[in-house]
């Protein structure tokens, strides 16, 4: 009998570990950490939950070049556990984003913890489980798997948000984002329900053969359209709270002001990237065929995005809130390349949604990473009237954070220009101008608020309230992690600002991938 | 049984769910109402499944549950931290946050 079962062979999926690197070190290593940290409460304090976190991220970092050899081996796409996953170089990309967002964040927590005597291993644990998720929504190449990754990515980030024990706006800002994040994803769940309905698949790449294979051919009597449209349109509503884009953007402001600055930090790189991801993977590798439906209820989700993130920033005077506002814009933008990309511009119009993915991480990592250090003890130094005379103060601080913000505006020589333009340039490829046109003007908007803190930064302001200013900013104690967080972000702006190209053809590589899955 | 009468219990149990999430006051009752609109959720995922024939759906109702313990699990213990230090979680009264 023994010798029996040892010579029957189980047919399992082939998994080829060596491409999951990444995912295997961020989960088990946050597992590792919140176990090593329990039993000896001595690694609880001190910087070694963010050292290992940093390490850890570093050394998915590390990987990246080794998985992109094996899959450029494998002719550009690698598919996983069953075809479940695929590795290729968009899922590549966006690890890079998630890592390097989990290493600035950490340098940044660090820091933060210690200002406010917060104790605990649980955020970079939360922090490392929610890359994890990130990336699997990035790779999937199934529902389910999309879905897991959905909830592995908000799950940590919930908590996240209402883990501030002393702030009770940090405990709403949890609670407020936990329904309306619970309520997208039930949402976002009974769309996959209409599209398992309506193709009879929960694999992208077999939903897209699918539907082109044409609902003529009798396979399914459920296939009339209005199913699978309403699944499309259920899924958007998802992505669409996940990248906080217009009108499901009401959470934004709140949770933002309200989360711990680094939360928001990691929730405007990473969270809104891997949303974005998802979006991109399933929308233009499982309903390209059927771009023409979508498309413009993309177009009006872009325009509406712009246009209210750009008009309700204006009034904010307190510069998370502005700074929320600012990212719906963004969202917008990223929306106005997926709208061009489904009218025509495929090739253009994906490639410019992928860079500004990449351009917005970095530019808000930057900024949250200023206002981290600016707020100060009590996590409370968000008026704007707390920026009057910071170029004198600190001036290092004020610096970097106007690159920063003249980035987010998108003047030339960084990296925001080169991430608007390419929108502008395919939409106008596509032949959107009139969304291309709303977006511009939102965007000259938009830029007005940048500079209004600017220069309220740059200001001299009036003898007695300088004083004040002075007095409030010697007061601003600025730490080393969180001051070369902030100058990785700028010299990243820089960087890929003068260099559009630099490091190599990543977004034309991620975006080739991508609409050859189709 | 025909089709679409699962396919109108989930429907009548999703709406049920989104009008709970919109008009309870109790942070508790809101919860619940998102269990609503996920068991409606997989009520469809399993119909669907046995239509087709294939076992898909049956799997990824398994995952919904699973994933649905992991999300109310979050909420309660968000809602009782906001009901230790307020001593109410009642929702309309989160209202820290505004502008």
């Amino acid at each position: 009998m023994l010798a029996l079962l040892a010579q029957t062979q189980v047919q399992i999926p082939e998994i080829v570990w060596s491409v999951l690197w990444p995912i295997v070190l961020l989960s088990i290593g946050g597992v590792l950490l919140i176990t090593a940290t329990s039993i000896s409460p001595r690694l609880r304090v001190g910087s070694f939950p963010a050292a290992m976190t940093i390490v850890l991220a570093g050394a998915s970092l590390v990987t990246l070049p080794l998985i992109w050899s094996k899959v450029r081996d494998g002719g550009g796409q690698l598919p996983v556990i069953a075809d479940a996953i695929r590795i290729d170089a968009f899922t590549l990309l966006v690890t890079g984003i998630m890592c390097a967002s989990l290493i600035v964040v950490s340098l940044l927590l660090d820091d933060y913890l210690r200002t406010e005597g917060l104790d605990g291993p649980e955020w970079y644990v939360l922090l490392l489980m929610s890359a994890t998720g990130g990336i699997l929504m990035a790779a999937a190449n199934d529902l389910i798997v999309t879905f897991l990754g959905l909830e592995i990515l908000s799950i940590a980030v919930y908590v996240l948000a209402a883990l501030h024990l002393r702030r009770t706006k940090s405990q709403e800002a949890g609670f407020k984002y936990f329904i309306l994040g619970a309520l997208s994803s039930a949402i976002f769940l009974y769309g996959i329900a209409m599209i398992y309905g309506a193709t009879g698949s929960l694999r992208l790449t077999d939903i897209a053969q699918f539907i082109a294979s044409g609902n003529s051919a009798g396979l399914s009597p459920l296939t009339e359209s209005s199913l699978l449209l309403a699944g499309m349109a259920m899924l958007l509503i998802g992505f669409g709270f996940k990248i906080s884009a217009a009108p499901f953007h009401l959470w934004t402001p709140d949770v933002y002001e309200g989360a711990p600055t680094p939360v928001v930090a990691f929730m405007a790189s990473a969270v809104k990237a891997a949303g974005m991801a998802g979006l991109l993977r399933v929308f233009i590798v499982a309903f390209g065929v059927v771009a023409e439906d979508w498309r413009p209820v993309v177009g009006a989700m872009a325009i509406l995005s712009v246009v209210i993130g750009a008009a309700s920033a204006l009034g904010q005077d307190n510069v998370k809130r502005m700074l929320a506002y600012s990212s719906i814009v963004h969202a917008g933008f990223m929306l106005v390349g997926l709208y061009a990309a489904a009218s025509g511009a495929a090739q253009t119009g994906t490639r410019s949604v992928v860079f500004y993915l990449f351009a917005y991480a970095v530019m808000s990592l930057g900024t949250f990473a200023a206002f981290t250090l600016i707020g100060g003890r009590g996590d409370q130094n968000h008026s704007l009237s707390a920026y009057v005379g910071l170029s004198r103060s600190n001036p290092m601080v004020a610096s970097l954070l106007a690159v920063l913000l003249l980035a987010q505006a998108g003047m030339p020589f960084t990296i925001g220009f080169w991430a608007k333009a390419r929108v502008i340039i395919a939409a106008a490829n596509g032949e959107n101008y009139v969304v291309a046109a709303v977006a511009m003007v939102a965007a000259v908007v938009a830029a007005f608020v940048y500079l209004r803190l600017i220069v309220t930064m740059f200001m001299i302001s009036e003898p007695d309230e300088a004083g004040e200013a002075e007095a409030s900013g010697a007061q601003l104690r600025i730490s080393r992690s969180g001051l070369f967080a902030l100058g990785i972000a700028a010299a990243a702006t820089m960087i890929w600002g003068l260099f559009p190209g630099f490091g190599g053809d990543w977004f034309g590589e991620a975006t080739r991938a991508l609409l050859e899955l189709r | 049984m025909l089709l679409n009468q699962f396919l109108g219990l989930a429907a009548i149990l999703f709406c049920i769910g989104v009008y709970g999430v919109l008009t309870r006051r109790n942070g508790v009752m809101v919860l619940m109402s998102i269990e609503l609109i996920l068991n409606a959720v997989n009520i469809n995922l399993v119909a669907f499944g046995a239509y087709q024939g294939d076992v898909g759906g049956q799997v990824f109702a398994l995952f919904v549950i699973a994933v649905a313990a992991a999300e109310v699990g979050v909420g309660l213990a968000i809602v009782l931290l906001i009901y230790r230090n307020r001593r109410s979680i009642d929702v309309s009264e989160a209202d820290l946050l505004q502008g």
